[in-house]
């Protein structure tokens, strides 16, 4: 990434955020997307859980990026992160017991969250502290609003609530497979085609743009 | 002008068969289980059926519409497809689930992914698999027909059969689908008349029905004797399933080997489920199964041209 060293840490915020969206466009960190996201406050517990392990390592590998051994840096990232994830996952059970059962194994799993290794070795490792900060917590938040939404609508249709507050009318009969995989990935679908949808209406329209202007 | 010279590759001999012809005889053949459906279960099942089927037509319209493709429904493929599914449904089933199993149908299995002829599972099958895993208990309770001497539903002869014995099953009620099941699939006598119409018409191929059938009759020979062959392909959703189901042409093998290997593994996938799974019955899960399988088979099997060089990549 040559050009990433010109952005500023605002512009490497929103980057994380929407234009290479982990969940919607990275299509990085499929397990936890996939196996958590069955009720909104899972899934906004496992990202803000991720994008704290996600800074903290982006961070940490940042500054560390001159001592690693180009030869080491996967092992080097590995106890670093290993090291945040076994921090929040105690923070966790100290203070979240409930959202610590709820999300199980997944947590101790955010250590080969392929987001987190992803940003380490294309972004923290190659840049400076400031701009991996703005770029972990750019990468943290697009995830956790992805999966965030992503959640919302299973909840909804899978136990007609969200966030446990009743939104569907009493009569409504719960979709049973939103709350299974095959809802995870049937609903990830369809977002994908919105987003992608969204991505694809917006880039014609600035390309119309441009030629207006050039006109 | 440039029509009338257009060149193109043989045969140059035209037929006027169309995709909304062929699907006006599927329509028809299914015509005797929906009528046989109605005599059974009454008037709920007369209702179930236009549900779906005004469903499916105008989820395909709408979505046509709102994408701004070409709106194909008088193709008569989703009318295919809404009755198949309202045959996957039981009688008494509230109308809601046959609106949203049209909907899931069209919508998520068959245009999401190019519309006719391109989807990759059987419309009706998915949409009926995914309504079974989300409302279970909608979707395994069946009413008893209106033949039935106590008229209270009651275990399906699966369930009788899974027992091991076939006391307590009578042939001819199960021939003539004096039983509970979902509503298209309980009379075996009306589904064979539309089976063999089809055949005979030449819009299914006999390959893929006749291996599916004889498959699940022989691994049952084997497992449990001749009279409990008979009586489990007599049951349960095989007949619609062999006949309507698995010889959809989007998600079928194009080759004639591939057709044999199709129904074949269609048959084993039915009885592995029927016999050892918890399922008491896996038709459509056996036909969705080899649905996937589909593009591999017709991979391994598309005859060489004479001739023709190996390549080497």
């Amino acid at each position: 990434m040559p050009d990433t060293q010109k952005k500023n840490a605002f512009q490497v915020f929103m980057n994380g955020l929407i234009t290479e969206n982990p969940t919607f466009v990275l299509m990085l960190g499929m397990c936890p997307t996939l196996g958590v996201t069955t009720a909104a406050i899972n899934g906004i517990g496992m990202g803000l859980a991720t994008t704290a392990v996600l800074i903290c390592s982006n961070l940490l590998i940042s500054l560390l990026r001159n001592i690693i051994s180009e030869r080491i840096r996967i092992p080097a990232f590995i106890v670093v992160i290993a090291s945040f994830v076994s921090i929040v996952e105690m923070l966790l059970k100290a203070y979240l017991p409930d959202l610590s059962d709820a999300l199980g194994v997944y947590i101790p799993l955010i250590v080969v969250n392929c987001i987190i290794f992803a940003r380490a070795e294309a972004f923290a490792f190659k840049n400076p502290p400031v701009a991996s900060l703005a770029d972990g917590l750019g990468m943290g938040l697009g995830f956790t609003g992805a999966i965030t939404i992503l959640s919302a609508i299973r909840e909804l249709l899978g136990s007609g609530t969200v966030f446990g507050a009743q939104l569907m009318p009493e009569s409504y009969e719960p979709m049973a497979i939103m709350l299974q995989v095959p809802g995870g990935f049937i609903t990830l679908g369809l977002l994908l085609i919105l987003v992608n949808g969204i991505r694809k209406g917006l880039a014609r329209r600035k390309e119309l743009k441009a030629k207006e202007e050039l006109a | 002008m440039q029509k009338n010279l257009a060149v193109s590759s043989s045969p140059h001999l035209r037929d006027n068969v169309s995709t909304r012809r062929i699907m006006q005889e599927v329509c028809l053949a299914l015509a005797p289980a929906g009528i046989a459906g109605i005599i059974l279960f009454g008037a709920q099942a007369a209702v179930l059926i236009a549900a779906s089927v005004i469903s499916a037509v105008l989820a395909e319209y709408f979505y046509q519409k709102l994408t701004h493709q070409k709106v194909t429904v008088g193709d008569w493929s989703a009318v295919v497809t809404g009755l198949l599914l309202a045959y996957n449904l039981p009688a008494n089933a509230p109308v809601w689930l046959a609106v949203v199993g049209a909907v899931i149908a069209i919508v998520l299995v068959k245009q999401i992914f190019g519309g006719i002829g391109s989807n990759f599972m059987n419309p009706a099958l998915a949409a009926r698999a995914i309504l079974f895993v989300s409302w279970a208990t909608q979707m395994t309770t069946y009413p008893a027909t209106r033949f039935m001497l106590d008229g209270v539903s009651t275990a399906t002869p699966l369930n009788a059969l899974g027992t091991g014995s076939v006391a307590g099953v009578n042939l001819s009620d199960l021939f003539l689908g004096n039983i509970p099941g979902v509503l298209g699939e309980t009379c075996k006598l009306a589904l064979l008349v539309g089976g063999i119409y089809l055949i005979v018409r030449r819009i299914a191929d006999w390959k893929i029905p006749v291996a599916f059938i004889a498959t699940v009759f022989v691994c049952y020979l084997i497992k449990d004797g001749a009279e409990m062959a008979l009586y489990q392909i007599l049951s349960g959703g095989l007949f619609l399933g062999a006949f309507f189901m698995a010889t959809d042409y989007a998600t079928s093998p194009v080759t004639n080997p591939g057709r044999i290997i199709m129904g074949i593994g269609c048959g084993i996938f039915l009885f592995v489920i029927r016999a050892y799974a918890s399922y008491p019955e896996g038709c459509s899960f056996a036909i969705l199964l080899m649905n996937v399988a589909t593009p591999l088979i017709d991979k391994y099997t598309m005859p060489k041209p004479f001739g023709e060089v190996k390549q080497h990549a």
